[in-house]
């Protein structure tokens, strides 16, 4: 049971990635880019989840965890160079 | 062992001199000049064994993979050479001591002067040829520094890098020559080389070696068209005019050609470069000498016009032209550098050395002027001087030697080159020394102190000696030495003054007489002389080194002319053009390897990939974009090390991502946010055709590579990880212990860049151009709010968190994914994390530590751990690891690894904050940052 319920994420989250490229591709404004690849890093961090429960191991878990702790430092770093220019004042 | 010595001792004596300088210039003077003595008196303990035909050797090995040994013997040849190197050394040492002025470095000078003369010792006494190779490159090295003694004269430093220019050129020549006389030979040694004459001569190599050989020897011995050199090197001071260019380094092109003489000499080849070479060198150099009016400049080219003669004798081919070579290297030595330190002495008491302004001084100067007389008679060949026996010695030869079927060639020519020769040395006596005397001197002239005259006066009673008793005073000398260059018992022949009524004698009569006569022309001759227009030798040799500059600086100027896209271009265009090469040469078959299905999320991670670099080109214009198509690519790569199971380098790539962002950001605040729209042109689509095919290349190469079985050295590391070094994370037991090494030079390369960084951004906060970042503004208006509350409330909350996952990756790294270097990362973003939030005032004051001293003492614990293991006997860096119980904890793995893993952690985390930290300061201090 729990292995469809896998594959389903895989499936969703493939098609959440299209639509998040989309998004990254086409715009329109800086933002919508940025808001883009932080939403990908997000359904990155469900693949990665999910990989490992298809595995059946903890191994990735850290990757998942760096990945949550730091990507939004990213997309704060692109927010503050946005609004004011010097991300570090 | 003693022969060793006997180079050693002025090589490693030069500190003496320079230290004893403190106590003064006597003490100075005798440190230098005990170390030439005790060096002669080791040499001189092997003239027995010499003279019992007996070669004494030593010999130990330096670098057997290359047939370089240390080795040493003292022949005849070696004898001659050595003796003449350290007896006018001797002297030169005692005359320096007087000519030197107070304000020049003597300490530095004999520090040199020993140099030079462990350098030369090594050139006469090495069996070796690398080794002799070594030592000639050493003596136009320390030549350098003593021609370019007087560094604030602009002479003295062209003349210095001249002579460096075109001997240690030779040089190169000569080791080339070398290689290849050794490889035919089969040996280094001389000894060995030196049996295999037949051998080399009908190799069809033994051309190629006559060349690169002769052009070494030529261009030491300043032989023509190598000969420019040596008039500008006499920049240098007096006392190195007589050592360097009359007794010794000169001579070192003579000498190799003595040496390698039963090799390379009896062939058609040899007696029409060499005597060619030397007989042309004689005439011109003879010619111009009459032209000169520096004493020095005389002198430079009277010993060039008589290295011309050696060489010429050498190149007869003939075993009694040998002899007399020998014979007149050892008066050519004992005159010229008399002469030479004569004139040294003329320029000393009264200003000049120019000739125009001298005249009359034998009545002022009566020593001088006595010395200068008997050394230029035997300049001349004037009996009973040493050198008009070689020199009739020389002229006999020349009777017997016929060039291209013309009897009487050589000896016209030679004859010729006598008569210039008379003339310039009567011209460079009788226009110093005799006429009236003058009252125009720029100073008052009187003989010098005895310190300066008695080295001159030395050599000119031993040319007396010689030349009233030339069997007693030089006959063995020669005869050993001959013996040595020609590796067989010389012809039979007696030195005497008297020989009869020769045609030798007849020519030197005939000689002096033209000279003479050419002599009192030599008013309207000269200003014949001076309207023709000559080539100038160093202007051409300017000329080629400009052009060879200028074809450097086009050459650099066209291909890395600042710009990324055209060093990109010719950098990926060489490649594949390399590769392209490389795979039209070689063969391709397809990989038998089974292809692995596709998973279904992978396929669109791949999409994001292809689909993420399109926009990376399409939207380049905006670096953010760009910047963020980046970051996307970077993020699949960490995903995709995740399905290929490295979770490791997965870790890893999502730190060092959201570090790389934040260092772009800071540097992308200074620079223009849109980059240049570039028009379309022929050169984008050459670019872009370009680019298909290296991605293609490089694609296809992946392919190749991974469809085909292959064995990597995985498995080793994977076998012996645990067992030896007792971690079950692989990738971090190479990193800490297999290549522990190569981790300890990245930290320290991690930890120099840093500082670089830091210095480099210092020097623009504090230099000049702090005045435009002062100014700087981005022009752009931006949101007030500087510090939201909500990042600084959860950038705080972070930070234990963020430090507890680092501790936790660090300590499990060594069996499970993880390690010092990511914890690191993990730490500096959780501290740049603060920076960022709350302020660089408010995060720089509440850090306790300095980044520079955490550089350091990370560097310091690694080397520690390392040394440590040195300490217990074992190699740089091997670890040791022990399991202990803890009460309560458990059992625990200690290992030396920690330690070292420990030091790389508090590198990367100095290195990192360091960068980071300063180039945010930068911002601080805009325009945008004060307000």
């Amino acid at each position: 049971m729990i292995g469809y319920a896998v594959l389903f994420g895989f499936a969703a989250i493939s098609i959440a990635l299209l639509m998040n490229l989309w998004r990254l591709a086409m715009g329109p404004t800086v933002l919508d880019r940025v808001l883009a690849g932080d939403t990908m890093v997000v359904n990155m961090i469900a693949l990665i989840i999910l990989y490992g429960v298809q595995r059946n191991t903890t191994l990735y878990f850290e990757s998942a965890l760096l990945l949550a702790m730091f990507s939004f430092i990213s997309t704060i770093a692109y927010c503050r160079f946005l609004l004011r220019g010097d991300i570090i004042e | 062992m003693s022969i060793a010595l006997i180079v050693l001792l002025p090589l490693l004596g030069a500190v003496f001199p320079a230290l004893m300088m403190r106590l003064g210039k006597n003490e100075s003077a005798i440190a230098a000049s005990s170390v030439t003595i005790l060096s002669l008196v080791l040499l001189l303990t092997n003239i027995f064994a010499i003279s019992q035909s007996t070669v004494p050797q030593a010999s130990w090995p330096w670098v057997p993979q290359i047939d370089l040994n240390a080795s040493f013997f003292v022949d005849g040849l070696g004898l001659l050479f050595a003796v003449m190197i350290l007896g006018i050394g001797l002297l030169v040492t005692v005359y320096a001591r007087f000519y030197l002025s107070p304000q020049e470095a003597l300490g530095r000078f004999f520090a040199y002067l020993l140099l030079f003369q462990g350098a030369m010792l090594g050139v006469v006494l090495s069996n070796n040829i690398l080794l002799l190779i070594v030592f000639w490159e050493l003596t136009s090295l320390s030549s350098f520094l003593l021609i370019g003694f007087k560094s604030d004269s602009q002479e003295g430093r062209q003349g210095a890098r001249m002579a460096l220019a075109v001997t240690a050129g030779g040089g190169l020549a000569l080791l080339a020559g070398m290689l290849l006389l050794g490889q035919v030979a089969g040996s280094f040694e001389l000894t060995e080389i030196l049996k295999e004459g037949e051998k080399i001569r009908s190799s069809p190599y033994y051309l190629s070696i006559l060349a690169l050989v002769l052009i070494g020897c030529f261009t030491k011995s300043a032989q023509f068209p190598f000969h420019f050199w040596l008039p500008h090197a006499m920049a240098a001071p007096t006392p190195v005019s007589a050592y360097l260019h009359s007794a010794t380094m000169v001579k070192a092109g003579i000498f190799l050609m003595l040496r390698l003489w039963p090799v390379l000499a009896g062939t058609q080849t040899w007696f029409y470069v060499v005597a060619g070479t030397g007989v042309i060198t004689m005439l011109i150099a003879a010619v111009i000498a009459l032209f000169r009016d520096d004493l020095k400049s005389i002198l430079a080219y009277s010993t060039i016009s008589h290295l011309g003669i050696m060489t010429m004798l050498v190149g007869f081919g003939s075993e009694m032209a040998v002899v007399a070579c020998v014979f007149h290297v050892i008066n050519h030595a004992i005159f010229k550098a008399a002469l030479f330190m004569n004139a040294g002495i003329v320029d000393h008491e009264t200003g000049t050395r120019d000739i125009s302004r001298l005249g009359g001084l034998a009545s002022l100067m009566p020593i001088s002027a006595i010395t200068a007389t008997l050394a230029a008679a035997s300049m001349v060949g004037v009996p009973p001087m040493n050198g008009f026996l070689s020199k009739e010695m020389m002229l006999e030869e020349v009777t017997h030697a016929t060039a291209i079927g013309v009897a009487w060639l050589l000896p016209g020519l030679v004859m010729l080159a006598s008569v210039f020769s008379v003339a310039y040395s009567l011209r460079f006596l009788l226009y110093t020394y005799f006429g009236p005397v003058r009252n125009d001197y720029p100073a008052k002239p009187h003989d010098p102190s005895r310190g300066l005259w008695l080295p001159p006066a030395c050599l000119v009673v031993l040319a007396i000696l010689i030349g009233l008793f030339p069997e007693a005073w030089a006959g063995s000398i020669t005869r050993l030495a001959s013996d040595a260059a020609l590796q067989s018992k010389s012809p039979k022949f007696h030195l005497s003054l008297w020989h009869g009524w020769t045609p030798a004698l007849m020519m030197s009569i005939f000689a002096f007489g033209c000279g003479a006569t050419a002599l009192s022309l030599y008013v309207p001759v000269r200003s014949i002389w001076n309207k023709a227009l000559l080539p100038d030798a160093k202007g051409l040799y300017d000329l080629s080194l400009n052009a060879c500059v200028r074809l450097a600086r086009i050459t650099t100027d066209r291909s890395f002319n600042g710009s990324l896209h055209r060093m990109l271009f010719l950098f990926v265009l060489a490649a594949s053009a390399l590769g392209g090469v490389v795979f039209a040469r070689s063969s391709y078959e397809r990989g038998e390897r089974e292809l692995l299905p596709i998973n279904t999320s992978m396929f669109v991670g791949w999409v994001l990939v292809i689909v993420a670099c399109f926009v990376l080109a399409w939207k380049h214009q905006s670096r953010l974009i760009a910047l963020l198509t980046v970051n996307i690519v970077g993020l699949i790569s960490s995903i995709a090390f995740i399905y290929l199971s490295a979770p490791d380098l997965a870790l890893t790539q999502i730190a060092v991502e959201v570090v790389t962002l934040i260092l772009m950001l800071l540097a992308l605040h200074f620079l223009p946010k849109e980059a240049i729209n570039e028009v379309i042109s022929w050169r984008q689509y050459r670019d872009i055709v370009l680019s298909v095919a290296v991605g293609a290349s490089v694609g296809f190469l992946c392919w190749a590579m991974m469809t085909h079985d292959f064995q990597s050295i995985s498995s080793y590391y994977i076998q012996h990880s645990k067992p030896l070094g007792g971690g079950a994370n692989v990738v971090n037991v190479i990193l800490v212990d297999f290549r522990g090494f190569d981790t300890f030079g990245e930290i320290t390369v991690i930890g120099i860049a840093a500082m670089a960084i830091y210095a480099m951004l210092d020097g623009m906060l504090t230099g000049p151009l702090s005045a435009t970042l002062l100014k700087w503004t981005s022009g752009l208006r931006f949101s007030p709010n500087r510090h939201p509350m909500m990042m600084v409330v959860v950038t705080r909350v972070m930070l234990p968190l963020a430090i507890l996952v680092a501790c936790y990756i660090f300590l499990r790294g060594h069996n499970l994914p993880g390690g010092g270097f990511i914890a690191a990362l993990v730490v500096s973003i959780a501290l740049i994390m603060q920076y960022m939030a709350s302020g660089f005032a408010w995060a720089d004051e509440r850090v306790h530590f300095d980044y520079h001293a955490l550089i350091g003492g990370g560097g310091l614990i690694a080397a520690i751990t390392g040394i440590g293991s040195i300490v217990l006997g074992k190699p740089f860096l091997t670890s040791g690891f022990k399991y202990v119980d803890f009460p309560f904890i458990g059992k625990v793995e200690l290992a030396s690894v920690s330690a070292f893993d420990l030091g790389v952690f508090l590198t990367v985390v100095g290195g990192v904050m360091l960068a980071l930290a300063n180039l945010s300061n930068l911002g601080r201090m805009t325009g945008d940052g004060k307000q």
